[in-house]
């Protein structure tokens, strides 16, 4: 192997190392150790100074006792199950908004596009955080949505959409919608307009040949984009705490509780490690996906 | 994994860059009144940067990290015992604080069980932990005779279940609510054993389905604005809350009640971390704190009785004179103290209280 190959390869691969690699070896570490009432919170720390007897204590102070307290207590996995209903529900809820947006921008006449896009985009111009603070504004008992409904005589008390899993649906596909458009508006745009009027010359209902021929030609962009709503949103942490209530279990919320109120970092480590774990099924699954398609595509 | 690295780049940064004419303060959510921040700058030169938080445990953690950049921070008698065993604060410089002359004698000894000596922090407010309540709303709900000086108000299920309707808000603050629900069925509120902290559980579970919110700061304003109508929390915020709810005008009634079977005491001291990026002014501002004046200006702001005999010839009327705030005899004997949890006992603690707050 040539010189120039290896070090186009070790880029990436020096990449991945330095900020993926050690700082989940370091979580990893902190997970096998014990709480400690000390600077940093847990013990035992690695003292190089100790020499091969530091190194040795170092090893033998690490097990496994907060990976099987995780499987002890409900909390964890019913989290863990929580965040993956969410996740999963959000998904498909995101999916059923964008699509149709993403296809009206795709039938846009060529001079809309531009801005259609610049649309979805525009949001992104504000900090995420305000945004979904503002979203308290809307839909609180006292918040806009209820003021509106309540002014028009639809409904007399103001409806609880504040602290439930509702309100972290909404905010969820709020703020993931234009992860979803993108990549299947990007599909669509592609598609050959002329293989929808063969469809319908060779006898299929505007429905038949959207269902037929459309749809099955966007499907890269629907997965690349459920995938994009599905990863981060198993591990949201801001909205379900700013907008769901203490009933909605989610497993980033449980992360910040060990980690702040119960200031357990060992444990708090432990379940980040599980959830890496349970993301790297789908980023596995969606780089599967991605190779399938760039072969298809060749 | 990114993020992670950015904010201890960003640490890092915040860290070298600290200049010698700056104080940052970390201090609890409406603590202090404001014009004493700018005081303190125009009096000494120093930078002040002022930032609040609204729980021991996320201050714990920041401080537990190491290199909060913090020069001044108050965490609850409780919780500062636990960190000066895990070396979080340096020695106090006396000698550059006369004013500490002015500290009152009654609650430096009280403070020296958590901190010995005083060796590591002084005194900024005390207060107790009890009930607010908005009595129009209250009276309505459960009728002229609610137990409003009593646990029984929010910790009997068939009171709370009349109460959810009008909105009851509690701390999100295990170290200060089992101690109560202890209190409540007769347990020593102290407790660190386990099992009897366990007894606690179907007490708060019994009552959860009716807490509108666990929360350690939202409720000053809610019961102000008459959107709740019964706070346990700490008692100058709902003092505050009267106050508020006086000045606008809006016909909401607050009283403060410490419950007659026993209130929670607890204290708020400022320490330096070991690690201040600049502790003589830190030292500046703990001595410009420890004025008789502005420790005065500050109590009659946030209506808590503060650890500063020289103060008080200072305090509104308002403030020395109301029981709530600098209780009498006979209610300073109903007032207990708690020690801290180990890590054991705290695990225990923390999963109750998930277990509470979550309903599962």
């Amino acid at each position: 192997m040539n010189y120039r190959r290896f070090l186009l390869i070790a880029v990436p691969y020096a990449w991945l190392a330095l900020f993926f690699l050690v700082p989940f070896l370091i979580v990893l570490k902190i997970a096998l150790s014990d709480t400690a009432i000390a600077i940093p919170p847990y013990t035992p720390t690695l003292d190089l100074s100790g020499g091969w007897a530091g190194i040795k204590a170092f090893f033998q102070g690490l097990d496994f006792e907060n990976f099987v307290f995780l499987t002890e207590d409900s909390l964890y996995w019913k989290s863990y199950l929580g965040s993956l209903k969410i996740a999963a529900i959000s998904t498909v809820l995101t999916l059923l908004v964008g699509y149709p947006i993403a296809y009206a921008m795709a039938q846009a006449a060529d001079e809309w596009r531009p801005t259609l896009m610049m649309l979805v985009i525009l949001p992104f111009w504000t900090s995420f955080l305000i945004r979904v603070y503002s979203w308290i504004g809307i839909i609180a008992n006292e918040g806009l949505l209820n003021q509106m409904l309540m002014g028009l005589g639809i409904i007399d008390t103001p409806l609880q959409i504040m602290n439930t899993p509702s309100a972290v649906y909404i905010g969820i596909i709020y703020t993931y919608l234009p992860f979803m458009i993108l990549p299947i508006y990007s599909a669509l745009e592609k598609l050959d307009g002329s293989l929808i009027e063969a469809a319908v010359d060779l006898g299929c209902t505007r429905a038949a040949a959207f269902w037929r021929v459309t749809l099955p030609l966007s499907r890269p962009g629907v997965i690349a984009g459920c995938f994009l709503v599905f990863i981060p949103a198993l591990g949201e942490f801001v909205i379900p705490s700013l907008l769901g209530g203490s009933q909605t279990l989610m497993i980033g919320k449980v992360l910040w509780e060990e980690f702040f109120s119960n200031r357990d970092w060992p444990v708090a480590s432990a379940v980040a490690v599980v959830l890496l774990l349970i993301l790297v099924i789908p980023i596995v699954l969606f780089q599967k996906n991605q190779e399938k398609a760039e072969e298809a595509g060749k | 994994m990114k993020t992670v690295w950015l904010s201890l780049a960003a640490l890092s940064l915040a860290g070298t860059t600290a200049m010698a004419d700056q104080v940052r303060v970390y201090n609890w959510s409406d603590y202090i009144d404001d014009s004493l921040l700018q005081k303190f700058e125009d009096e000494t030169g120093i930078d002040l940067i002022y930032d609040v938080f609204d729980s021991n445990e996320v201050l714990e953690t920041k401080l537990l990290a190491g290199g909060s950049g913090y020069d001044v921070v108050v965490p609850t008698g409780t919780f500062l015992q636990r960190q000066i065993q895990a070396g979080v604060f340096q020695p106090l410089d006396y000698a550059k604080l006369p004013n500490a002359a002015n500290l009152w004698d009654v609650i430096k000894d009280r403070t020296a069980q958590y901190d010995p000596g005083n060796a590591y922090s002084i005194n900024y407010m005390w207060g107790t932990t009890g009930l607010g309540v908005n009595m129009a709303k209250v009276t309505e709900a459960l009728g002229a005779d609610a137990p409003i000086d009593s646990l029984d108000l929010v910790f009997k299920p068939e009171n709370m279940e009349k109460l959810a309707k009008c909105g009851v808000m509690f701390l999100d603050a295990p170290t200060e609510i089992i101690p109560a629900a202890l209190k409540y069925i007769g347990e020593d509120p102290a407790s660190v054993d386990p099992d009897v902290i366990a007894k606690t559980e179907p007490v708060l579970m019994a009552i959860q389905p009716y807490v509108t919110k666990f929360h350690s700061s939202e409720y000053i304003n809610a019961l102000a604005n008459g959107d709740i109508c019964v706070a346990f929390g700490w008692s100058g915020d709902i003092l505050q809350a009267r106050d508020r709810a006086a000045e606008a005008n809006n016909g909401v009634e607050i009283t403060y009640t410490a419950p007659k079977e026993g209130a929670l005491m607890w204290f708020d001291q400022m320490a330096i971390p070991a690690d201040a990026p600049n502790p003589e002014a830190a030292h500046a501002f703990l001595n410009f704190i420890m004025d008789a004046q502005n420790m005065a200006t500050a109590s009659n702001y946030v209506y808590y009785a503060n650890g500063n005999k020289g103060s008080q010839e200072f305090l509104n009327e308002d403030v020395i004179g109301d029981t709530a705030i600098y209780p009498d005899e006979a209610t300073m004997q109903n007032l207990y103290t708690v020690v801290p949890y180990d890590p054991k006992v705290q695990r225990v603690v923390t999963r109750l209280w998930t277990k509470v707050k979550s309903g599962t």
